[in-house]
């Protein structure tokens, strides 16, 4: 107890980190998601050949690379950003490939009458999205968002590759500085606890959106 | 009144339907019947703005209507076959969510305007339910409420009796005569001829009754 409270502090500014990443990672990739999904389905064949490269380079390579390439590739070529704001990039640009994905297979499974039936009481086409097909794509997507999100929380520790100093780092020099595992215990556990909470608020707003079918 | 003038329609090289002349008077019923694949749903999409004719000219109440393509309105309303009411709104909302967003309604008179439409349809009961908890017929008629909300010219029926046991066929029923009743003029397309026989006021056969 007496040495959880030690490097409490250490594990906490850690635990800052870790948050800030998931948090601002979810903020920017569920909209540049959705702008992506949409943009699968242009009539442009330039904007869908562009969004499926980026696609596939996202899915394609791993995340760690990724953060390496965005902090150090870019900085090599000029383009700098502090490590965390090249973090955060990095993170949006690879999330938001995936819930691309995710949002374009809830897109598809609305059905053309709904589409139809909007039109012919007058809605325009982006009150069409927002008031009509985007309710009905978050309540598909939901499950697979969430697995999404509970990845997230644990891919954030790949951020030590750049230097900063997340709850799994500020675990790890806690364990190699007192030559014990206790660190990792804890960490894990915080980690546990992180999941926990996002599988609880998740099954919340499912069955909220259970109300309708 | 809407005037259909030399009306036609073609996919590629196949003709639905060549210089279709059809009018529907004020507070008319006409009922357009024939078999399934004959055309029937595509006339009543283009009426709506939802297919484009190749040419021809479409005329409500002395506008005319492009065929084009391009319109998005609800001067015609339009009852869909498997009727389309947004899941996830409830009847009340499916209702006033077009008069509200479309038309600039406020949502009190948009409200009291939707609860009336429901209770001439006898549905005032179901205003809070999500249409998945409605029967088919009610569903019908939640969907006749929320087209009729936003004052079309001409309320439009798209197989309104298909899929549906014979008591909510004659309540659709009713439900035609009620509103030919307020003077509202209306079409439907059906294969149902007993049913077209009992509640039109004329009867055109597609079948028969139109080139190709």
């Amino acid at each position: 107890m007496n040495y959880f409270l030690e490097i409490a502090p250490n594990l906490l500014a850690g635990l800052k980190m870790t948050l800030g990443v998931f948090f601002l990672t979810i903020i920017g990739s569920v909209p540049l998601g959705i702008i992506v999904s949409l943009g699968m389905k242009s009539e442009y064949f330039t904007v869908r050949w562009l969004i499926n490269g980026y696609i596939w380079i996202m899915r394609g390579t791993p995340l760690l690379l990724q953060l390496i390439f965005v902090y150090y590739g870019l900085g090599m070529m000029g383009i700098t950003f502090p490590r965390f704001e090249a973090a955060v990039i990095a993170f949006i640009i690879n999330y938001a490939a995936y819930l691309a994905e995710i949002f374009r297979g809830g897109l598809q499974s609305v059905p053309r009458g709904q589409y139809d039936a909007a039109r012919v009481l007058g809605f325009t086409r982006t009150q069409t999205f927002f008031k009509i097909v985007l309710p009905q794509v978050i309540k598909i997507v939901v499950p697979s968002f969430g697995n999404e999100v509970i990845n997230l929380v644990k891919d954030t520790s790949l951020v030590y590759v750049i230097g900063l100093g997340d709850i799994l780092r500020a675990g790890n020099i806690a364990a190699s500085r007192d030559v014990t595992l206790v660190p990792y215990l804890l960490v894990g556990l915080i980690y546990l606890l992180m999941t926990a909470i996002v599988t609880v608020l998740l099954r919340r707003s499912e069955k909220r959106l259970n109300i309708w079918r | 009144m809407l005037e259909i003038k030399k009306l036609t329609k073609k996919y590629s090289s196949n003709t639905i339907f060549k210089a279709l002349d059809l009018t529907v008077r004020d507070g008319e019923v006409l009922s357009i019947v024939g078999p399934s694949g004959i055309g029937k749903t595509t006339l009543i999409k283009i009426l709506a703005g939802l297919e484009t004719a190749d040419s021809g000219e479409v005329i409500l109440n002395d506008e005319q209507l492009p065929v084009n393509g391009t319109r998005s309105d609800a001067k015609v309303g339009l009852i869909f076959q498997d009727f389309n009411l947004f899941p996830n709104y409830t009847v009340l909302d499916n209702i006033t969510l077009a008069p509200i967003s479309v038309n600039k309604i406020d949502k009190i008179t948009a409200q009291k305007q939707a609860r009336n439409i429901l209770e001439t349809l006898g549905m005032a009961d179901k205003a809070d339910l999500y249409p998945f908890q409605l029967s088919g017929g009610q569903k019908q008629r939640a969907a006749i409420a929320r087209a009729l909300a936003m004052n079309p010219q001409i309320l439009a029926y798209d197989e309104p009796t298909s899929g549906l046991d014979e008591a909510s066929t004659n309540q659709v029923a009713e439900v035609v005569k009620a509103l030919k009743a307020q003077g509202v003029t209306q079409m439907i397309i059906t294969h149902d001829h007993p049913f077209a026989e009992l509640v039109s006021d004329r009867v055109f056969d597609f079948a028969t009754e139109v080139s190709r």
